[in-house]
């Protein structure tokens, strides 16, 4: 909180980090690395082994074998009081008996700070997070949205070169998280501190995070940028996790550089191959999908499958429809504002460009995980 | 207290009719009150009645005036027993807190079986009568006891406990720990753990989470079993007696000498009073370290 342009994050390398806890295998085989200043996003669903690496980092348990570096220094055995990272947790963790001033100049007081220096960066923290009228009140007078700011201020007070936090927005309205989303990425821009941050919510990973990190059964399945997960996903888990998608399986057939699959009569064309003899899957983005009457006209390179809407919505931005193939699949499907409106229960076919399928390995174990 | 709330609405509405006098409904207390009314005649009947009777004959046994306070105060060997008790309660309490706080902090660690031990090892001693653990003690503390046969047989030379202030001491805290193990372990078991790995990631080493975090949240635990101990300590008699000597009598015997022996009601009867007045000013002084500005160590589902 000195200099903005002074504040450097730290990197941080985990290298084949293995986690057990007794017979259980939290996590296998991690590889990450994270780059000074980023704001990186561990993704996935509960038990998917993001909050045991998020654990391994802050120093609250040890890794099995493998190794972790912070700023280049291995870090493995040394307790987390000495790394000086910041933590923000979904509970808040705020000192009920300490005011908030008092809470946010704890981390100071244990460095030896005193008098002015310590009131001067309490202030300024405070400030940062907007909450410098609230510094003489106690915890459990504040809301819960208020109580996480505090926590974040007193996390970042003493400057550290990394910040971690587990879910810090879990427990909070979609309104009040959305605009802490925003607070959040506009204090990561000021500081110039690494941030990682843990999350199961796909669509504040990608609000938030310069790269995300898909966590599965205690593997990493993909890291990349937002844009990267959501148009090229590596597995069909990530496919699945990122963004909404029609998942189309069935017979497959390689002509050449593409991929012929066939659902009962119908057949679609995908505009690429899968290298190995796995069983592919296409994958179908809402937005790239557009529903038609049945009859109008094909265009070139249109894939067209026919079925009933089941499911209407209006969203405003647009629409939303789910549609019943004849193959008992449900396609999804995001109309924007002004395309033709359809009812349940109209027959429609949803149409799609070849080059807009997304090819992947099948994984039965991606749709299992997801519920 | 709520009669004075009730007016003739509410009696008209509960269907009593217009010839309800008036004030037979003000003496109605809404509904749940009642649920308190056998505790409160029990409280009238045994300790509020006896209390007064106590109080006025302090007063009035056997002339008018305050004679006895004056000769209770005027005595050394009542003021000497006075301030012993006090000082024999004090040693108690604190004894009793040193022995319960890592008690307490144990049971909110150890895993479910052995929490459910360390509860039954507090429990037990409170379905056993006060008399037959103190008989226990005075055969433990005795000069040729347990205690001095063990010391004997690694060659140390025999502790004089029993009727002394130390054995007395030793003999109360084991019989009121449970009054200071449970209030701790009431409030440590709401204590967010998670708030000293929070501290340990602000920089704090251990010891020190635990030291600025931990202690002062059980806080409410500790002050409140403390006044418990405290008090109970104060009016203790069976213990005391037993495990005691003559230089070693606390107020409770002397009361129980005037009265049952000498038959001095007013005498005995000013005696509780000072102790009731003495406990009273205690409380005053204690309440406001007990007031707590925060809601301790709230902690959400």
């Amino acid at each position: 909180m000195h200099d903005p342009k002074a504040a450097t994050g730290a990197a941080i390398d985990i290298s084949k980090a293995c986690k057990r806890y007794g017979r259980f295998t939290a996590l296998k085989d991690i590889d990450l690395h994270i780059r000074p200043g980023e704001f990186m996003t561990l993704l996935g669903p509960s038990g998917s082994g993001k909050t045991t690496t998020l654990n391994l980092i802050a120093g609250f348990t040890d890794i099995t074998s493998g190794t972790l570096e912070i700023g280049g220094k291995s870090v493995t055995g040394l307790p987390s009081h000495k790394r000086n990272i910041g933590v923000v947790f979904q509970h808040y963790a705020l000192f009920p008996h300490m005011t908030v001033g008092k809470n946010v100049a704890y981390p100071l007081t244990l460095r030896g700070l005193k008098g002015e220096e310590r009131d001067r960066r309490v202030r300024r923290a405070l400030d940062m997070v907007k909450m410098a009228d609230f510094a003489h009140r106690y915890p459990s007078e504040l809301s819960g949205g208020q109580q996480q700011r505090v926590a974040l201020a007193r996390a970042l007070v003493f400057d550290p070169p990394l910040l971690l936090m587990d879910e810090p927005l879990g427990a909070l309205d979609k309104k009040l998280r959305e605009w802490l989303q925003l607070e959040i990425k506009r204090i990561h821009r000021e500081l110039g501190t690494t941030f990682v941050y843990v999350t199961h919510d796909q669509e504040e990973a990608l609000v938030l995070s310069d790269r995300i990190a898909v966590f599965n059964g205690g593997r990493i399945e993909q890291i990349g940028t937002g844009r990267e997960l959501y148009d090229r996903p590596a597995t069909l888990f990530v496919g699945r996790f990122i963004g909404e998608s029609t998942v189309l399986r069935g017979k497959t057939q390689v002509c050449g550089d593409q991929t012929v699959m066939t659902l009962g009569e119908e057949t679609i064309t995908a505009n690429a191959r899968l290298a190995g003899g796995a069983q592919p899957v296409m994958l179908v983005r809402p937005e790239r999908a557009v529903l038609k009457r049945p009859g109008a006209e094909v265009l070139a390179g249109e894939n067209r499958l026919t079925g009933n809407v089941v499911e209407a919505i209006y969203l405003g931005s647009g629409s939303k429809y789910e549609v019943r193939l004849a193959d008992g699949t449900t396609a999804i499907v995001r109309s924007p504002l002004g395309a033709a409106d359809f009812a349940i229960g109209d027959a429609a076919e949803v149409a799609f460009a070849s080059q807009d399928i997304i090819l992947l390995p099948d994984d039965a174990s991606a749709d299992v995980t997801l519920t | 207290m709520t009669a004075t709330h009730d007016d003739g609405t509410t009696a008209r509405a509960r269907g009593e009719g217009p010839g309800t006098p008036g004030f037979l409904s003000r003496l109605m207390p809404r509904g749940a009150v009642w649920l308190a009314a056998p505790a409160v005649l029990v409280l009238v009947a045994v300790l509020a009645y006896p209390l007064a009777i106590v109080v006025w004959r302090s007063v009035s046994d056997p002339a008018l005036g305050v004679d006895n306070y004056v000769w209770f105060f005027r005595s050394a060997v009542n003021r000497t027993v006075l301030l012993r008790t006090f000082t024999v309660s004090a040693w108690v309490t604190l004894a009793c807190l040193v022995c319960a706080y890592p008690y307490a902090y144990a049971m909110t660690i150890v895993g479910r079986n052995l929490r459910l031990v360390l509860i039954l090892c507090v429990l037990v001693p409170f379905w056993l009568s006060g008399v037959v653990r103190t008989l226990a003690w005075v055969i433990l503390l005795q000069d040729s006891g347990v205690i001095n046969s063990i010391l004997r047989g690694i060659g140390l030379p025999p502790v004089k406990l029993i009727r002394t202030l130390p054995g007395v001491v030793i003999g109360m805290t084991q019989v009121l720990l449970p009054f200071m193990i449970l209030p701790i372990y009431a409030v440590m078991k709401g204590i967010d753990n998670r708030l000293l790995q929070a501290a340990r990631s602000l920089g704090a080493k251990p010891w020190k989470a635990f030291l600025q975090i931990y202690v002062p949240l059980s806080l409410p635990g500790v002050y409140a079993g403390a006044i418990i101990v405290f008090i109970l300590s104060l009016g203790f008699y069976i213990t005391p007696a037993l495990l005691g000597g003559p230089r070693s009598i606390l107020l409770s015997s002397l009361v129980q000498n005037q009265v049952l022996s000498l038959l001095n009601w007013g005498r005995g009867g000013a005696m509780g009073v000072v102790l009731l007045v003495a406990t009273f000013l205690l409380l005053a002084i204690a309440a406001p370290l007990m007031r707590q500005k925060h809601s301790a160590a709230r902690r959400e589902a």
